[in-house]
């Protein structure tokens, strides 16, 4: 019913995905080398990563993801995709920024484990040990 | 790996199961056969795009997920009735608490709600089919093989043995070698793609396809539900998937995301575990909050109390919670500060659920009400739920909560929200729609004796639970001393436990005695319902739901229209032809080749995981080529299936 659509209604040949698909390809191994062919040092590493990151994330919302097109039924269904992608945005900055504060803040900060700690091998490593310090 | 190794061997218990699982399979394979049957099944069920048709088979996986977690817990209460019980022994255990939570939660509620959401929504919002037929299909089947895929664990290669919360670093390769571990992260994996495409296409269904007339105020309460739950998986699920990636790069490819050398952070899985983790405790309780509110109003005979309230509660939650995980994790030691928040945005999620149970309860003021079997575990929810969440608010202050966590405390807690809130909702739910997938209804007399069964065993099972973790006792232990003092009230607990055991045989049981002996029903409204699923002339929709789409006036339009003697009635004038989309043995064959990439990868043998995804990707490729607009269902058909004669 629904799906008849996606073919019948765009006609000829789909460039702009073609175009989407080649360039998410190129941005992605260009951070693969960027990671592992230079010697750039690793907070440049991260922020160049992260700059194509957000390249390829407004690219796919171009290419794919419909962001400029207009709903039909006037302005009831733009309402829902702005509400979804502002959640979207919230639960994603939730998930980072939470992560980055629960896990460098308090006795967690001290949590590295650069040095084999598995020695103690009781079996029960669950995450009392780590509220003991 | 030599063949020791692959099949589980030395326990009489696995034998057992071998050989019941054999003689099963024969049976199953010799009635398809002897009965001509493999045609049947291919045409009707695998290749189906019936949203009805995946809502049943949906259902009845989860029953027999229901059914083999439910044999876990009993021999975990089993081994537990006893101090040093020497039933099971402790990695047995360990496997079997496993299996139980990850199944119960991944592979019983969900795939329940998702099996009832189904078979309702999209007859409750007047629509022909979902947005996405063929994406529905590949929904269940992926599900399905993900949970093939983990059940078999424990014949071949053993169980996963960590917790369904699988911490770092116990599920790593050092503290959990062997396939175990891995059967959890592809098992659950592939499901997720199944829920994920669930979470989308829903999501589409409600927005774009209600009847005309049905603006989003008008929607049944279950729908409204439904379509907030969706949004919560669609956020919540690539944290999931994105955690068991990692860990999977680092059980198979030796990363170090979680694991203790190398850096890696081992909380941070615990931390990704519950940004995912809590959202879905709220997936698999707010569909139950939806078909609460549809049985209580039902049955009472009223409008829902505070339909807008109840909207607005539950959009305020879909954003909380969001913001609550790290209350799984006080005991980490992040410090006051973040403890201190989350203490309070989790004891804020408590208030909009309590908005919802005064709604009901406001709902029922004044109704007539009919103690049906819905109704009965309807009521026994608001009274056994509200435990549940005192509790949950008791284990939301961070410091209390230090006594309480990894306690029987907090085991109890969550079976009082999970099992009177999604498992009673989900028998509710089964006994109320019944009718609709099957066209009769199941014995009543029957089901409420499953029903006191149930809800009394289940009380004598978890409430002695509350005091046993107050008195020390910890979660996830498999056996404990006869000084500790925890006999007496474990055994209790165990007689609960068989109790429900015993409700759900019987449950079972009504369902083929009702097969056999229920009267059939003669037309669609087999409750005196409100909402569209009960408007359908036949009392099971035929496969295109409505000849006429109905056109909507208001909230509960059909009980208004019972209500003003103005029910329409179908007449040739109103038959056009209609568009429904074709079946597709295509999601069947590519959650095959799922299956085989997944248990290539559980136990590395990557040639055969590459050769399953290649598979994965054909069929991909296939479908992206294949023209199918779907085909016409003619004016005659619909006239003699809707046995229309003016
Ligand atoms: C009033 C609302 C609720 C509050 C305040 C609440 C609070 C909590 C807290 C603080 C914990 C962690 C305790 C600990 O680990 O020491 C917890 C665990 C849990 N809750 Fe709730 N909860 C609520 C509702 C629910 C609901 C509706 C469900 C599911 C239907 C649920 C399912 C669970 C589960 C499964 C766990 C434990 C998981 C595990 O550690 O294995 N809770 N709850
Ligand atoms: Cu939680």
């Amino acid at each position: 019913m629904a799906n008849k659509s996606a073919a019948t209604e765009h006609g000829g040949f789909p460039w702009k995905h073609l175009i989407g698909f080649v360039l998410s390809i190129v941005l992605t191994l260009f951070a693969l080398w960027i990671a592992l062919g230079t010697d750039l040092s690793v907070t440049w590493i991260l922020i160049i990563i992260f700059g194509f990151a957000f390249l390829q994330a407004a690219l796919q919302l171009l290419m794919f993801m419909h962001v400029t097109e207009n709903s039909r039924k006037g302005g009831f269904s733009g309402r829902i995709q702005i509400g979804n992608v502002l959640f979207g945005a919230f639960v994603a900055i939730v998930i980072v920024i939470g992560s980055v504060w629960v896990m460098s803040a308090g006795h967690a900060k001290h949590d590295k484990h650069d040095a084999p700690k598995t020695e103690n091998q009781d079996g029960s490593h669950e995450s009392e040990e780590h509220g003991s310090h | 790996m030599k063949w020791d190794e692959f099949f589980v061997t030395g326990d009489p218990l696995i034998y057992g199961a071998d050989v019941s699982i054999a003689l099963t399979t024969a049976g199953i394979l010799f009635y398809l056969t002897y009965f001509k049957k493999w045609k049947w099944l291919w045409t009707e069920w695998l290749t189906t795009v019936d949203h009805k048709k995946l809502g049943i088979m949906y259902i009845v996986s989860a029953v027999l997920m229901l059914f083999r977690g439910g044999v876990d817990a009993l021999l975990m209460r089993t081994q537990l009735a006893v101090p040093e019980a020497k039933f099971l022994d402790s990695q047995h255990y360990n496997e079997i608490f496993t299996t139980h939570g990850t199944i119960m939660i991944i592979f019983m509620a969900m795939p329940f709600l998702i099996g009832l959401i189904n078979v309702v929504v999209p007859l409750q919002i007047g629509a022909r089919d979902v947005a996405y037929p063929y994406l529905n299909a590949v929904s269940f089947w992926t599900f399905f093989i993900g949970a093939m895929l983990f059940n078999i664990s424990f014949i071949i290669g053993g169980s996963p043995s960590a917790g369904w919360t699988s911490y770092m670093p116990l599920a790593s390769n050092e503290m959990s070698p062997g396939p175990g571990q891995n059967y959890y992260l592809l098992g659950l994996q592939i499901a997720g793609i199944g829920t994920l495409l669930t979470g989308i296409n829903f999501l589409v269904t409600i927005l774009k396809m209600r009847a005309p007339g049905m603006t989003l105020f008008r929607m049944p309460m279950f729908t409204w539900s439904s379509l907030v739950t969706m949004v919560i998986i669609i956020f919540a699920f690539p944290i999931l998937t994105v955690a068991l990636a990692l860990m999977t790069f680092d059980r198979l490819f030796g990363s170090h995301f979680f694991t203790l050398q190398g850096e890696g952070m081992d909380m941070l899985w615990a931390n990704l575990f519950w940004l995912w983790g809590h959202p879905e405790v709220y997936i698999v309780i707010l569909p139950a909050f939806g078909m609460f509110s549809e049985i209580i109003s039902t049955f009472s005979r009223k409008t829902l109390f505070g339909y807008k309230a109840m909207i607005w509660s539950m959009l305020l939650i879909a954003g909380y919670s969001f913001l609550v995980w790290v209350h799984h994790f006080f005991t980490m030691g992040s410090g006051a500060v973040v403890n201190s928040v989350f203490s309070i945005t989790t004891m804020a999620i408590g208030i909009p659920t309590g908005v919802k149970i005064f709604n009901w309860l406001f709902t029922m003021y004044r109704g007539k009400i009919e103690f049906a079997t819905p109704m009965l575990w309807s009521l026994g929810f608001i009274v056994n739920f509200v435990i549940g969440g005192v509790t949950g608010v008791m284990l939301a202050m961070a410091a209390a909560d230090y006594q309480y966590h990894n306690t029987y405390f907090l085991v109890s807690h969550f079976h009082y929200v999970l099992i009177a809130g999604t498992v009673f909702a989900c028998f509710a739910g089964l006994v109320y729609w019944y009718p609709k997938m099957f066209g009769y209804k199941l014995n009543e007399r029957i089901g409420k004796w499953v029903f006191w069964l149930f809800t009394i065993g289940f009380n004598i099972c978890f409430f002695p639970q509350y005091f046993l973790g107050l008195d020390g006792m910890p979660r996830r232990v498999y056996t404990y001393s006869e000084e500790s003092g925890w006999g007496p009230l474990n055994m209790v607990s165990t007689i609960g436990g068989f109790m429900m055991g015993v409700a759900f045989l019987i449950l079972v049981y009504n369902m083929y005695y009702s097969f056999r002996y229920a009267k059939r029903e003669t037309h669609g409204d087999a409750w005196n319902g409100r909402t569209l699923e009960w408007s359908t002339p036949s009392a099971m929709p035929p496969f295109y739901n409505f000849a006429k789409i109905p056109v909507v006036k208001s909230l509960d339009h059909f009980w208004r229209q019972k209500q003003e003697g103005k029910v329409e009635k179908l007449t040739i004038k109103d038959i056009k032809p209609i568009h429904m989309p074709s079946n597709s043995g295509v999601p069947f064959i590519m959650a095959s080749f799922f299956f085989i990439a997944g248990f290539g990868m559980v136990f590395e043998w990557m040639w055969m995981g590459a050769l399953g995804l290649i598979g994965v990707f054909g069929t991909l490729i296939y479908r992206s080529f294949e023209y199918d607009d779907g085909y016409y269902v003619s004016e005659e058909e619909i006239i003699k299936t809707e046995k229309i004669s003016n």
